[in-house]
């Protein structure tokens, strides 16, 4: 069972350091929920370990699979199978999400084999159609230029069948609950459910204890001025539903 | 801005030069053309004419402000004849469009030139043939359409076109016929110090309908060679054409084009330009809607490197009220390459109820290459609708991280960005043998 350890991560963004020594190891098949207040480090983590040329990482080590990911540039951290759903997906005119997807996959083949040819159409379109029938999704979906015009809901949906179809072993969902209804949340989360199993590991980063209905996580930790303070079960995640921030920040606040 | 300086020149035979241009062309090297129509003498002759009155454009007019020509070597250019040492065309240009194949080919290139033309399209009085065949068989229907559109005098080249010009095609569809099979013809043009001359001639009879492709090719060579051209196009009343021109001419052509098609009363015009090849273009393409409820698509794709230098200068012309333009170009730059596009929406008095759109998105893919881009209206009715746009932009790299992070290395990812950058214009084209001959062109580019 491969794991993702990230040990003492330091992150720095235009020479101010946001993570202040992150620990945190996930292993595949779990799900984890990194909660926290507006500002406490949760999407700088995210990028960061997706490798996003902005963070700048001063210290610390983050290893998938035995592999050093600190030393890999973004597409070669997904090809070894780690997935980032964005908060706010980019959109790219022109390049429909098949088409987009295709050659995804075909990076991560060739990646493997310099002489792939890629993967065959039929073989492609097979595939496509498993993950859109398996997300309840409209096969037409898959003809949309990637992003453009899509409704917040759909940007959301796009990110899981992504992930769907690239199959990683370890993902991140960043803020993925930001900006959805119920309803679209729900569907967002089914998805999530899905793919869940004993070969993917699951960080849930989240402002919001309502995702977490949904995508029941394993363990929860709280975030706070760039680090995980507390860890715990379900449960945690109820307190801080109850209970808000405001403890945190005066067990581990500077005090006025 | 002024210059006074000529073209440089080495020709011992300058002092010996009868026109007035700097070009070598003379009287005698004018070809016989074989016809028994006063109307195209006379053409031919007021062009000849027209030719050694004019003078080269100079960067102090309007329209070539920012196209210096001062580099061409004018007196360089000898008329292409055929060459038995020529390339000859290549397979992959000669390939079927669509299925089957077409419903006509004619490939062109100095001193050769084979036709082809579907039988049942021939019994039903469709013309599809090269010009001088036209010229010397078809007359009563070159005179219906040569000279109308576009006058010999525009220019020095447009002159010089329709003087010399033996290459060229006729397309002519009568009443009421429908052409299903897409017509392709292929303007092959190898060698170096060469002048080429075409001159096309499309005329859709009342309620007709065609599909049209022209190619203008050629390998590179070092020295420069010469094409000017002419395009006239007639879509009468409720006649629909697709017209697709591309050329990819080699980086030693310098190409100098007058385009304009006229749309009559409900017909419909959906042309697109593709353009890769040449040193250098300035090309003037003009939709004239002068029927009512007629509309005119321009579709256009350029991708310039090394030291290109492409200029279209774009008119969409209402004449009447209820006429409908959209016109998209867009362009890629790399290297040190240039492009222009000057657009003008032009809406005469009394065009009511128009609707007019230009745009010309750029995607600048190296600091040292420049687009210029200048889009313009002129409204002289006060109840129309028109909107333009222009920018340039560089690949925005939120969207490659955003593929990198799907595993997709940057070279690729910003592959995929300039082929969806280009592809609302590739969705335009008609039938999908030529939609990918045109991708592959760009993904060439990219290489």
């Amino acid at each position: 069972m491969a794991k993702l350890e990230i040990k003492n991560l330091h992150v720095s963004v235009e020479n101010t350091e946001i993570l202040k020594g992150v620990d945190l190891t996930v292993y595949q098949g779990e799900v984890h929920a990194i909660m926290g207040p507006n500002g406490s480090g949760k999407s700088t983590l995210a990028y960061a370990l997706s490798g996003h040329p902005h963070y700048e990482v001063t210290e610390g080590e983050v290893i998938l699979a035995g592999e050093d990911l600190l030393e890999m540039d973004a597409a070669e951290r997904s090809q070894l199978g780690l997935f980032l759903a964005f908060q706010y997906p980019v959109a790219i005119p022109g390049v429909t999400l098949a088409n987009f997807l295709r050659t995804a996959i075909n990076s991560r083949r060739k990646a493997d084999n310099p002489d792939d040819k890629g993967i065959p159409i039929p073989e492609f379109r097979k595939l496509l159609k498993e993950k859109l029938d398996l997300l309840k999704m409209d096969h037409s979906f898959a003809g949309r230029y990637l992003n453009d015009g899509f409704s917040g809901g759909e940007k959301k949906r796009a990110e899981i069948l992504q992930m769907a179809t690239l199959q990683p072993r370890f993902a991140v969902l960043d803020e993925t609950d930001s900006g959805l209804d119920i309803d679209a949340l729900r569907t967002v989360s089914e998805g999530v459910n899905a793919l869940r199993g004993p070969g993917l590991g699951v960080v849930v980063i989240t402002h919001y204890q309502r995702i977490l209905d949904y995508i029941k996580p394993d363990f929860v930790h709280i975030m706070f001025e760039g680090k995980i303070v507390e860890s715990g079960g379900p449960e945690m995640a109820l307190l801080l539903e109850e209970q808000g921030y405001d403890w945190i920040r005066e067990k581990y606040g500077v005090k006025a | 801005m002024t210059d006074k300086k000529r073209v440089v020149t080495t020709s011992a035979r300058r002092t010996a030069r009868k026109t007035s241009a700097e070009f070598n062309f003379s009287a005698e090297m004018l070809p016989v053309i074989e016809t028994g129509s006063e109307t195209i003498s006379s053409y031919r002759q007021t062009a000849w004419e027209a030719f050694q009155r004019l003078e080269m454009p100079k960067t102090t007019e309007e329209a070539w402000r920012r196209t210096d020509i001062r580099g061409l070597r004018a007196d360089s250019f000898a008329i292409a004849k055929a060459d038995p040492t020529d390339a000859s065309v290549p397979a992959e240009l000669l390939k079927p469009l669509v299925g089957e194949g077409h419903g006509g080919q004619i490939t062109m290139q100095a001193g050769k030139t084979e036709i082809y033309l579907d039988p049942d399209l021939a019994a039903k009085g469709v013309v599809f043939t090269n010009l001088r065949t036209a010229l010397s068989q078809h007359p009563e229907v070159v005179e219906k359409i040569l000279g109308q559109i576009v006058a010999v005098d525009e220019d020095i080249f447009s002159a010089l076109t329709a003087a010399f010009a033996e290459d060229g095609v006729l397309l002519y569809v009568p009443r009421g016929v429908q052409i299903e099979d897409p017509l392709h013809s292929v303007l092959w043009g190898p060698g170096a110090s060469r002048a080429y001359f075409s001159h096309l001639l499309v005329y859709l009879d009342e309620q007709s309908s065609a599909t049209y492709v022209h190619e203008y090719a050629s390998p590179d060579e070092s020295d420069q060679s010469l094409h000017t051209g002419i395009v006239e196009i007639f879509v009468g009343k409720a006649a629909r054409l697709q017209f697709v021109e591309f050329q990819s001419w080699g980086r030693h052509v310098w190409n100098f084009t007058h385009e304009r098609a006229k749309v009559e009363r409900d017909a419909n015009l959906d042309w697109i330009f593709g353009a890769i090849g040449t040193h250098l273009t300035k090309n003037f393409s003009e939709i004239d809607l002068v029927g009512e409820g007629s509309t005119g698509r321009m579709s256009g794709f350029y991708f310039t490197d090394g030291i290109q230098h492409l200029d279209h200068d774009t008119q969409q012309n209402h004449h009447a009220p209820h006429t409908t333009s959209d016109l998209l170009f867009k362009g890629a730059l790399k290297d040190h390459s240039r492009s222009v596009w000057q657009g003008m929406i032009y809406v005469a008095p009394g065009a009511q109820k128009t609707d007019g759109y230009q745009s010309n998105p750029n995607l600048i893919l190296d600091k040292t290459a420049r687009a210029d881009s200048i889009p313009g209206l002129e409204i002289m009715a006060d109840d129309v609708r028109c909107t333009h746009g222009a920018t340039a932009g560089k690949i925005d790299p939120t969207e490659v991280f955003y593929l990198n992070s799907r595993g997709i290395p940057t070279e690729d990812a910003e592959r995929l960005i300039v082929e969806g950058f280009f592809d609302p214009v590739m969705q335009r084209i008609p039938f999908e043998g030529v939609r990918q001959r045109l991708q592959q062109a760009i993904i060439d580019k990219l290489a």
